[in-house]
């Protein structure tokens, strides 16, 4: 007996929806595997990792607080990943949006003024773009690919976050340590429920994922973007420019980056650090696909990604496993996830050996 | 500077530069094959610390590096899987190879974490580690180090001057038509995508059993990046990826260089940390400035999913 692909007329639409949670099922599955690998009892490991994180409201507002990044920066991502502009690099737009209004806290330091906190915002978002511009205009320029581009500046991002916090932005009173100053009062995000770190960056994640939706699904220029993914020679014919799928791409996916990087510094963290981001801006890519590259899958899955980071502190508290076990699991998911996605466009056929 | 200086420089250059040729070689092999496999980086670091936990349970080394290997393999078997079997977008799948092996790396690695290996001691060649100056950083080097020489050697061969390798191409510039004639597309690709796996997995032994030799989180550090990145630079000839590979080795030992030579200047060290990351995107500008040598010399079909019978 042979498997064999055969080509769906068209696309499954229902297949199209199931196959993120066919993902998640199989990621589950293994999961439970790999604790019984690991020695502990798999329905332990399931309640520790999946449960035990939401089983307080201060548990439900880490969820969100931890959702809020990944969603500013997947829906950014998909902007472009739908026109096939594929910005890998949000790690890094994410730092350097984070070091711009950074920059605003600490130079306006201890100022009162209303405006210090929608300032930082506006230069997170502005860093951000600065940061994503860069491979935009080296492949709309001199044709070089995005993908490798973008992720060096990660790197280079991340250094630049190093030589900072080590050198000319320490805190002179912090003991030595490779961070800033604190950020005052009127420079963080108001937390929304007392007794928790979830803060109104919600809002600005959940209005970003509003505009996200009429962007991609409303707009001539989103549409123009969505054909220049699934068709290109068809948008090429129709005169959509390439260039302009490319820039606008990396600046949105850069602008959301960047005003996650301000939903960190300005938030839970409230200075900066060497370690700003667990790696939101490379697992928001996973959530882009999960989440189908729509606003309301980025929604959900979001917080299934944030569950797993919760769950890797978890796990690493009650069963004494590496935190790097979050990033085991969200692997598997997107690996899952572009398996199942083979069902959309094709059906398995049995084929029975001729017997010659 | 002194000549022992000099020496020792290039000893370190060709040290820094030998993972980047044994990865872009296999990654070249794999691309000529029409296949794009992102999953450089996370290959790496799973070969990695898979040879640092054998070398340091069996304190063998060599075994080390054969599951480096072999750790390279199965990775690269679950990319060919998710890409050429169920035809899954070869981006998005080596991308998701790479989140998961760096994940998986570090989450194995935690016990390994600090531990130490012992270093190995070099393999001097006869007679030519006594050329003075080039003889101690070109002869009396690690193994591998020759090892990416041969590969270098066997690889150009193979491309350009073996049968294999010529269909191997072909499939990589036309696989409607290597299919046509009997070729079967699917299980060449398979093999190119081992063979690259394999030798991501070495490449990342290198680092954890010879280059530091411990193992540490994010040690890779964007070197399968950089490798693919020589792949474009090189414009898919061996030859270009030694030369770019030194190149790149260079830009990671200037900090030793600028500490040796005394110079009164002070830079950050995180300023020339980041020199092979931005050397990296230079020389991506300056090759693909000119569109007609990528579309020249990159195989016509990489990155596009082929299904038999279709």
């Amino acid at each position: 007996m042979w498997l064999r692909f055969e080509p769906r007329a068209e696309p499954s639409r229902l297949m199209r929806y199931l196959s993120p949670i066919i993902a998640v099922a199989l990621m589950l599955a293994s999961g439970m595997v790999l604790f019984m690998l690991l020695g502990k009892s798999p329905m332990e490991g399931f309640k520790v990792f999946f449960l035990n994180p939401l089983k307080d409201s201060y548990g439900v507002a880490e969820l969100f607080l931890k959702a809020t990044p990944l969603m500013l920066c997947a829906v950014g991502l998909a902007v472009g990943f739908r026109a096939n502009v594929w910005n890998i690099g949000a790690e890094g737009q994410l730092l350097v949006g984070a070091l711009a209004g950074g920059w605003l806290a600490l130079h306006f330091e201890g100022s009162n003024s209303p405006l210090l906190l929608p300032g930082m915002i506006v230069a997170g978002a502005l860093g951000g773009m600065l940061w994503a511009s860069i491979p935009a205009l080296l492949r709309t320029r001199f044709n070089a690919n995005e993908i490798l581009t973008s992720l060096m500046l990660v790197y280079i991002a991340e250094l630049m976050v190093s030589w900072l916090v080590h050198g000319p932005w320490k805190d002179p009173d912090g003991f030595n340590f490779p961070q800033t100053k604190l950020f005052t009062a009127k420079a963080l995000l108001p937390v929304l429920m007392p007794g928790t770190r979830v803060n109104a960056a919600l809002f600005i994640a959940i209005a970003a994922l509003i505009a996200g939706w009429v962007f991609m699904n409303r707009s001539f220029m989103g549409y123009q973007m969505k054909v220049a993914g699934q068709a290109e020679h068809a948008s090429r014919y129709a005169g959509f420019s390439a260039k302009r799928s490319v820039w606008l791409g990396m600046l949105v996916g850069g602008g959301m980056a960047g005003i996650a990087g301000i939903s960190e510094v300005a938030g839970p963290i409230g200075q900066i650090t060497e370690h700003i981001s667990p790696g939101y801006g490379f697992a928001a890519m996973i959530v882009a696909f999960v989440g189908r590259l729509s606003p309301v899958g980025i929604f959900f899955a979001s917080l299934l990604m944030a569950l797993l980071y919760m769950g890797g502190e978890q796990a690493q508290q009650y069963l004494n496993l590496p935190y790097s076990i979050s990033k085991v699991f969200q692997g598997m998911l997107l690996f899952f996830l572009l398996g199942s996605d083979v069902f959309i466009n094709f059906r398995v056929r049995l084929l029975r050996r001729i017997n010659k | 500077m002194d000549l022992s200086f000099f020496t020792s420089i290039l000893f370190a250059t060709i040290v820094a530069g030998t993972p980047l040729i044994i990865v872009a070689l296999g990654e070249l092999v794999t691309e000529k094959s029409g296949v794009l496999n992102l999953g450089a980086e996370g290959t790496m670091s799973v070969g990695a610390v898979a040879a640092f936990a054998v070398a340091h349970h069996t304190g063998n080394p060599a075994l080390g590096i054969l599951a480096g290997m072999a750790a390279g393999m199965l990775m690269s078997l679950i990319f060919a899987f998710s890409a050429l079997t169920l035809v899954a977008n070869q981006v998005a799948s080596g991308l998701a190879l790479s989140i998961f092996g760096i994940g998986l790396a570090a989450f194995v690695g935690k016990p390994y974490e600090s531990v130490a290996l012992a270093s190995v001691v070099p393999l001097k060649i006869p007679l030519l580690h006594r050329i003075p100056v080039i003889g101690p950083a070109f002869f009396e080097q690690q193994a591998l180090v020759y090892f990416s020489w041969v590969m270098l050697a066997a690889v150009a061969w193979f491309l350009y001057r073996s049968r294999a390798g010529l269909i191997l191409r072909a499939v990589g510039e036309s696989p409607v038509a290597a299919h046509s004639i009997g070729y079967k597309v699917v299980r060449i690709r398979y093999q190119a995508v081992l063979f690259g796996g394999a030798m991501a997995g070495i490449g990342g032994a290198f680092l954890s059993v010879f280059y530091t030799p411990m193992w540490v989180e994010g040690m890779v550090a964007g070197r399968g990046w950089i490798a693919l990145a020589l792949v474009v630079f090189a414009t898919w000839r061996p030859l270009r990826v030694m030369v770019g590979a030194y190149l790149f080795g260079g830009c990671m030992v200037t900090q030793m260089f600028v500490q040796g030579s005394g110079m009164k200047i002070n830079i950050p060290a995180q300023f020339l940390s980041a020199l092979p990351y931005a050397a990296t995107v230079l020389v991506l500008v300056l090759i693909s400035r000119n569109r007609g040598t990528i579309r020249l010399n990159s195989p016509a079909s990489l990155g596009q999913p082929f299904l038999p019978d279709a």
